[in-house]
């Protein structure tokens, strides 16, 4: 089991529903953010290519952040999903510093917080609560080791990237380009 | 033209528009730590080779700022954390693949270590002090009898220790100016130098001055060589060490680097030092001054540049 997700940038509009779902189900604290969006415009007028992207932790399959913490308190769980535990986490920064993508942040009580891929829900839906509120339905969350799961289908059929592939840390989201 | 911008969601402090996670505290302690680690090498190696005579400085009086500099320096690790209250996790676990840990638990020998280093001492100095219970003047004969042990234990730990202080940065693949493995060696080499300047400063003795200021220029050289190997590792490596290079060969650390790190921390007190050996007098700390602060500027520019580089945005 390989949970992972696929982001289609060309269904994304960039609304920011992902976020606002995101900070209400995991009751992120005001101001701060587990997923964002991230707009990329390229080139000149008149041959411009403009890309949304819903990013968040890439729930690396060689994640940096587990690797340098000196507590255990960022692990892998099932379905490689990195989690932190909260009251193992003394607040070093070391993962922050070891993320390339910049997708921890420090909670006001102390801790380090981020994406857990809603790992509280799995038990009872096999979904995320940005990928069940997206109004474009873009955002693919499932098993990519299954290969009759949507979002193996999908990267499957179609084109995709991953971001700073070259920070070879095995990103677990993919981009549909 | 190409424009990356957070049309939602992204404002989290210390983290946007650029990372700032780790502030004074931890170069602070990067530098107390390379110093610890460069005099208890330099004690306890002299200590093992029998010449505590011959070199009181680096092995009786040097050892004295160890606890200090570890006490200071862990302080400001503490103070650095944000979640101070559980600090003890750290000692729960082992993890072998993070050098925090490594350090964590270095200096959990180091430290206790660096204070019976001193106790070993208490009674040559003060040799009339009463110690009142019966008890503590059997500890000081025992650290007093077992100094050697103490000694092959702290030399390599204090290898550990300085080279921890460079791997913990560039164990972290997200940040190219730290992401190199020249980084370690670099900052034991560092942290060496430091304390040899520190001993040259301190010591009386004309025999051990000289000899502590050929191996200050020897580490000064070693740096200077070492630090020619990063720079050429980054011009060969990608393009995102390229730009983490240009931040000290032509970006906003241009100055500070050239100017304080290496010419008035590394080349301007080797001249002083060279011609200290030829004959000139020189005022001793002088360049030992230079050296200290050299180091530590090197360790602040090094975690400030080092957070600002980065493979996206």
């Amino acid at each position: 089991m390989r949970y992972g997700m696929a982001i289609d940038t060309l269904k994304c509009v960039g609304c920011g529903d992902c976020v606002v779902a995101c900070q209400t189900e995991n009751n992120v604290p005001f101001g701060y953010c587990r997923d964002w969006i991230t707009e990329t415009i390229d080139g000149t007028y008149p041959k411009v290519e403009l890309e949304f992207r819903s990013e968040r932790c890439n729930h690396c399959e060689n994640s940096p952040c587990v690797r340098c913490c000196p507590t255990g308190a960022s692990h892998i769980v099932e379905g490689g999903i990195v989690v932190v535990t909260a009251d193992k986490c003394i607040g070093c920064s070391a993962c922050i510093e070891s993320c390339p993508y910049d997708a921890r942040y420090t909670h006001p009580l102390g801790h380090v917080d981020k994406c857990t891929f809603c790992h509280h829900v799995r038990d009872y839906k096999q979904t995320t609560a940005c990928s069940a509120v997206c109004p474009t339905s873009c955002i693919y969350f499932g098993d990519l080791d299954n290969p009759k799961s949507e979002v193996s289908m999908v990267l499957k059929n179609r084109k995709f990237k991953d971001l700073a592939p070259e920070a070879g840390t095995k990103p677990q989201i993919f981009y549909l380009i | 033209m190409k424009e990356v911008l957070f049309a939602s969601g992204r404002n989290i402090p210390n983290v946007d528009p650029q990372l700032h996670a780790w502030h004074w505290p931890i170069p602070v302690y990067l530098f107390l730590g390379g110093l610890a680690a460069g005099l208890l090498f330099f004690a306890s190696y002299y200590t093992i080779m029998g010449k505590e005579k011959e070199m009181p400085a680096a092995t009786k009086w040097a050892p004295f700022f160890v606890p200090i500099t570890l006490v200071v320096g862990l302080g400001a690790l503490f103070y650095d954390l944000t979640n101070k209250l559980f600090f003890w996790r750290l000692y729960t676990t082992i993890r072998i693949e993070s050098p925090m840990s490594w350090g964590a638990w270095a200096l959990m020998i180091i430290t206790p270590l660096s204070f019976l280093w001193i106790a070993s001492y208490l009674k040559e100095i003060f040799p009339n002090w009463s110690w009142k219970y019966d008890f503590l003047e059997k500890i000081m004969d025992w650290v007093t009898k077992n100094r050697k042990v103490m000694a092959w234990i702290l030399l390599p730990m204090s290898i550990i220790l300085g080279i921890y202080t460079g791997i913990l940065l560039s164990a972290f693949n997200a940040r190219p100016l730290w992401n190199n493995s020249i980084l370690g060696p670099l900052f034991l080499v560092s942290g060496l130098s430091t304390a040899a300047a520190l001993i040259v400063w301190l010591s009386k003795d004309a025999h051990e001055k000289h000899l502590f200021t050929k191996i200050d220029l020897v580490l000064i050289a070693t740096e200077l060589f070492i630090l020619t190997h990063m720079f050429m590792g980054f011009q060969a490596g990608t393009s995102v060490q390229q730009e983490a290079a240009f931040l000290l060969n032509g970006g906003e650390f241009t100055v500070v680097f050239w100017v304080f790190v290496v010419i008035l921390g590394l080349v301007f007190p080797a001249i002083l030092e060279i011609s200290e050996l030829i004959g000139y007098k020189v005022p001793v700390a002088v360049p030992a001054m230079l050296v200290i602060i050299g180091g530590l500027v090197f360790r602040f520019v090094m975690v400030e540049a080092g957070q600002i580089t980065r493979y996206l945005y």
